[in-house]
């Protein structure tokens, strides 16, 4: 599928035509460079590989400066593959930019790297419902996960077994969010909805 | 973050200014079906809040003695015009406190011009 890296910069509002008030999260998508190309005769599979955001050279591992030599850029910050996107017509070392991948009023998938919360109890986490009284025999157990199990058979806790614990900082895909705007002077895009990640994360955006 | 600026500055229009206290009419534009036509609803500010495309006013009147409290977008393409009726003389920014009088007594003095 198609896309661009992003890096969120965060919420606000905008008017449509109709004079509704739409909330969307404003992403700053590429400039990518193509740094490679993967074929399926050759890697099994379709996909391109776009980098984004200028590094230090000297923080460049030899390894990395020599797949962006290959391409004929900079060495990037952010390297992300996409599979079964073969950008026709482009090559190493091409640009990618907004108005290149996406256009008003299409849907895109965008995927990042959800805020991280610490360990969270199991309300927050499985989104168990606790226990709903304040009163009637509870003093302590509003948020508690009730029984984990039985007794003697099996005398276990199965693995699985839903429970509190480090919570966010992990993979999470928003799909079908509409594109509102996409304003190529800036590289920006803007789409109707939340976006997994604090401001500043990269995200990938798909076409959907 | 300058960026996201930007596209808040985008949707800023021209209004005129006024606060709370102030009475104001609100030439609301409404749809139905595919006719447009244009609403006016006037009544005392209470409230203003918010920044950029999110900042919306709360206006207050009594229709046939029922208290109405209807919340624009200040910035919102549906309005047509806002004509500042009268500047009240108010001193504080949020006039709940309305809500608890009638007649005389929610009156609000009109600010003398100088």
């Amino acid at each position: 599928m198609s896309g661009l890296l992003g890096i969120k910069l965060g919420m606000t509002s905008v008017f449509d035509e109709a004079g509704n008030l739409l909330p969307v999260t404003v992403i700053e998508a590429g400039p990518c460079v193509i740094t490679q190309i993967f074929h399926e005769e050759k890697d099994g599979y379709n996909a391109v590989q776009l980098a984004m955001t200028e590094k230090k050279e000297k923080s460049t591992t030899k390894a990395m400066k020599g797949h962006f030599d290959k391409a004929g850029t900079t060495p990037k910050r952010y390297v992300r593959e996409f599979r079964d996107y073969l950008p026709e017509g482009l090559d190493l070392g091409d640009e990618l930019t907004v108005a290149d991948v996406f256009a008003e009023g299409n849907s895109v998938d965008i995927a990042g790297t959800s805020k991280g919360k610490g360990f969270m109890g199991v309300v927050k986490r499985h989104g168990f419902k606790g226990v709903g009284d304040r009163t009637h025999g509870q003093h302590n157990r509003e948020r508690a996960p009730g029984s984990i199990g039985q007794s003697s058979d099996p005398s276990k806790v199965f693995k699985g077994m839903r429970m509190g614990g480090r919570t966010g900082n992990e993979r999470v895909k928003t799909k079908q969010l509409q594109v509102v705007k996409v304003i190529p002077e800036n590289n920006l895009i803007l789409v109707k909805g939340s976006v997994p990640g604090p401001k500043g994360r990269l995200v990938e955006i798909h076409n959907a | 973050m300058e960026k996201l600026k930007l596209i808040e500055q985008t949707q800023v229009r021209e209004v005129p200014e006024f606060i709370a206290g102030d009475t104001v009419n609100v030439h609301y534009r409404v749809r139905e079906g595919d006719k447009e036509r244009i609403q006016q609803y006037e009544g005392v500010v209470i409230n203003m809040r918010g920044s950029g495309a999110n900042k919306t006013f709360t206006v207050r009147k009594i229709s046939s003695n029922v208290g109405v409290e209807r919340i624009f977008p200040l910035y919102s393409p549906s309005i047509a015009k806002i004509e500042i009726k009268k500047r009240g003389k108010v001193r504080r920014a949020k006039l709940f406190y309305l809500r608890e009088l009638r007649g005389k007594a929610a009156r609000i003095k009109e600010k003398s011009r100088n």
